[in-house]
């Protein structure tokens, strides 16, 4: 079977990318493909990233509280280019009352501070099995 | 010394033959930096130490005064800034009517990245992790009632450092307080943003000119004031370990001293003005020598390899922050211990100036409450403990001592790595740096995940139900508002003076002059920091980060 492919996200201004590149390694070691963006990408170019990279999941990292004007951009971006079966997840400093709104926004799953990145391989291993099925 | 050696033999013989029958927590223990820890310390650790060695004297292990915290405490400077110039100056006159002692401002990130508040990038950001400046006319209101000539102020800028200097030289104008009596800092220290911190715009070799330029200013106009801040805080933040935070962030300054005295400056006419920000950690003795290290190499380095003549040149002067990354968003009143010991670190090592972090960081930015007690928190340290009444209290002790020198000798050869490299910015460039960095943020992870390292409440001693605390929410509206402001202003400021303000920018960044007066010049008809850092965008380009997991 194909390694599952991901796409590792820095959207908006914010600098802090330590969770991005740990998660982003741990996904790498677990045997999937996984491509980083680097840092200042707006929503549009992540989208397109996605889809040039053709992509099973996309992980978003905000630390700067811009997660909730950001990450629904990509979902909804990615609806808009055709390509809504791309799982998006999120991570960062969240705070508990925003994970509501931001998983009706269609973001599959947020993660904040002290998730074991076990937790995240196997979810993202799990979702994207799912959603191949 | 053959009787000692002897005798610590046999205690030895004896703890072996102890742990054959109890067995101890670890088989082997080490410094967070990897140094290996003797059950215990002895005189006989002493053999590279001065055991005569005194503060204020070089090379300044145990201080940079005489008395310390006898004469004067550590400076008490919470970070803060948020949402609008006004209700950032509220929390400023909050603070100091608190007895806090010096202010320390927080830009948002498009203030930060030289973008104007209604740029297309900064939507969702602004006002968020800081306050939203996008000209003179918000930095007025910043620093109302506040005057200039009684407080020192920290500024974390680094890329726009240069306009936002600018614009508080011209409140101080405005307020009638002369330059020379201005009491402050800016971060200025790109080289770390590269590595670490992200807020880059333009690429180094100009940035470095820029921050040149500043150097050279100030040392003509702003005497007192401290034009840089180099910052390992990010570089540890990161990831880094406390060694790899002292030897990056010392390459970095060595970087900056070369790049001045290249373009022609005296070191001792800018090295009194060189300060530093480092970071402070949980190892707590692994902490304290390691400020003490730091101090060390600098006056060596300074004396040595720079020739510097002046006694302040030779010091290293520091700004400490508690560990952000060690906040956990679990059982968050546990945090407020985490940052007590922390702080307690930085005192002991001999801090100039120190932010105690909010126990509700990792999960939003601070509420009055958290920061409150963060404050209070230096101020028990203060005044309760006794700790600042005798110098380096610390020194002496074997283990402190012994891991002073341990540390040094580590950061040494890592130094000589980076001379072997071509220096900092080639470092950079090749992503040693950062893929340093990474490895370490990465072996920290695992050994959390395979639960070697414990952090209480997250990896053991969790609970079912968390409690949520009340959090500081950024009204949304403040990007509108701020929006509006930008917008009348430009309507009502003379547009030929912005226009022929910001074209002389633009001549002297392309003739490689000083351009500090020509931004003052553009500051003080309101020209936009967008404005400005879009001609030196136009004439530097920008950095595209080297971004390799």
């Amino acid at each position: 079977m194909a390694p599952i492919r991901v796409l590792m996200a820095k959207p908006g201004l914010d600098g802090h990318d330590r969770g991005a590149k740990v998660v982003s390694r741990a996904l790498r070691d677990a045997g999937m493909e996984v491509i980083y963006t680097g840092l200042r990408q707006s929503p549009e170019q992540i989208v397109l990233a996605a889809i040039q990279e053709d992509v099973d999941i996309i992980g978003l990292s905000c630390l700067s509280g811009a997660h909730n004007s950001l990450f629904p951009k990509v979902v909804d971006g990615l609806k808009a280019k055709g390509a809504g079966e791309i799982v998006v997840f999120g991570g960062g400093v969240i705070p508990e009352a925003d994970i509501p709104g931001l998983l009706a926004s269609g973001i599959a799953a947020v993660f904040t501070p002290g998730t074991s990145l076990e937790e995240i391989v196997s979810w993202v291993r799990k979702r994207v099995k799912n959603h191949h099925e | 010394m053959q009787d000692k050696q002897e005798k610590l033999a046999q205690w030895q013989q004896k703890l072996e033959q102890g742990k054959a029958r109890f067995p101890e927590r670890k088989a082997e223990f080490e410094s967070s930096s990897g140094i290996p820890l003797q059950t215990v310390y002895t005189p006989l650790d002493l053999s590279q130490t001065d055991e005569f060695a005194l503060p204020g004297e070089f090379p300044y292990t145990r201080g940079v005064q005489r008395n310390m915290y006898r004469g004067r405490l550590w400076t008490m400077r919470q970070y803060a800034g948020f949402a609008s110039a006004q209700e950032s100056n509220e929390r400023y006159k909050y603070l100091l009517s608190q007895g806090q002692t010096g202010l320390s401002v927080a830009f948002d990130l498009p203030t930060q990245i030289g973008l104007d508040s209604d740029h297309s990038l900064s939507e969702g950001e602004v006002g968020k992790v800081g306050v939203a400046i996008d000209s003179l006319a918000d930095m007025e209101i910043l620093f109302s009632d506040i005057p200039l000539d009684k407080v020192s102020t920290s500024m974390t800028i680094n890329a726009p450092a240069i306009v936002l200097l600018a614009m508080y030289l011209v409140v101080a104008e405005k307020q009638g307080v002369e330059w020379n009596k201005l009491k402050g800092t800016i971060q200025n220290d790109i080289l770390k943003e590269y590595v670490a911190r992200g807020t880059y715009i333009f690429p180094p070799e100009p940035s470095l000119k820029i921050i040149t330029d500043i150097f050279a200013f100030c040392a003509e106009n702003v005497p007192n004031w401290n034009t840089i801040s180099i910052s390992g805080y990010h570089i540890r933040e990161a990831g880094a370990t406390a060694v790899q935070e002292v030897a990056f962030t010392l390459a970095n300054a060595i970087c900056y001293v070369e790049t001045a005295m290249a373009a022609g400056q005296k070191v001792d006419d800018f090295a009194p003005r060189l300060s530093f920000f480092f970071n402070a950690h949980s190892n707590l003795f692994e902490e304290v020598a390691k400020f003490r290290a730091a101090r060390k190499l600098w006056a060596e380095i300074m004396r040595d390899r720079f020739g510097a003549k002046a006694e302040k040149s030779l010091l290293l002067r520091f700004h400490t922050q508690t560990a952000g990354c060690t906040l956990t968003a679990q059982q968050p009143d546990n945090n407020v211990v985490r940052v007590a010991l922390q702080a307690l670190a930085a005192v002991l090592g001999g801090t100039q100036s120190l932010h105690t972090n909010s126990r509700d960081e990792a999960l939003a930015l601070p509420s009055e409450d958290s920061v409150r007690i963060a404050l209070r928190t230096q101020q028990i340290i203060a005044h309760e403990t006794g700790v600042a009444d005798v110098v380096d209290p610390l020194g002496g002790s074997y283990y402190i001592e012994d891991l002073t020198n341990q540390i040094e000798e580590k950061v040494k050869d890592m130094l000589t790595k980076i001379d072997d490299m071509g220096g900092a910015v080639a470092a950079i460039n090749a992503g040693y740096i950062q893929r340093q960095i990474q490895d370490s943020a990465y072996n920290y992870q695992l050994g959390v995940e395979r639960k070697e390292q414990i952090i209480v409440g997250v990896n053991q001693f969790t609970v079912e139900d968390e409690t949520q605390p009340d959090l500081l929410r950024v009204d949304p509206a403040v990007g509108v508002e701020q929006n509006q402001r930008l917008a009348a202003l430009k309507s009502q400021r003379n547009q030929d003076a912005v226009n022929s303000g910001l074209a002389a920018i633009r001549t002297a960044a392309e003739k490689g002059d000083n351009i500090f007066p020509l931004v003052l010049d553009s500051v003080r008809a309101y020209a936009s920091l967008g404005e400005i850092c879009g001609v030196l965008r136009e004439v530097y380009g920008e950095y595209q980060g080297k971004d390799l997991v």
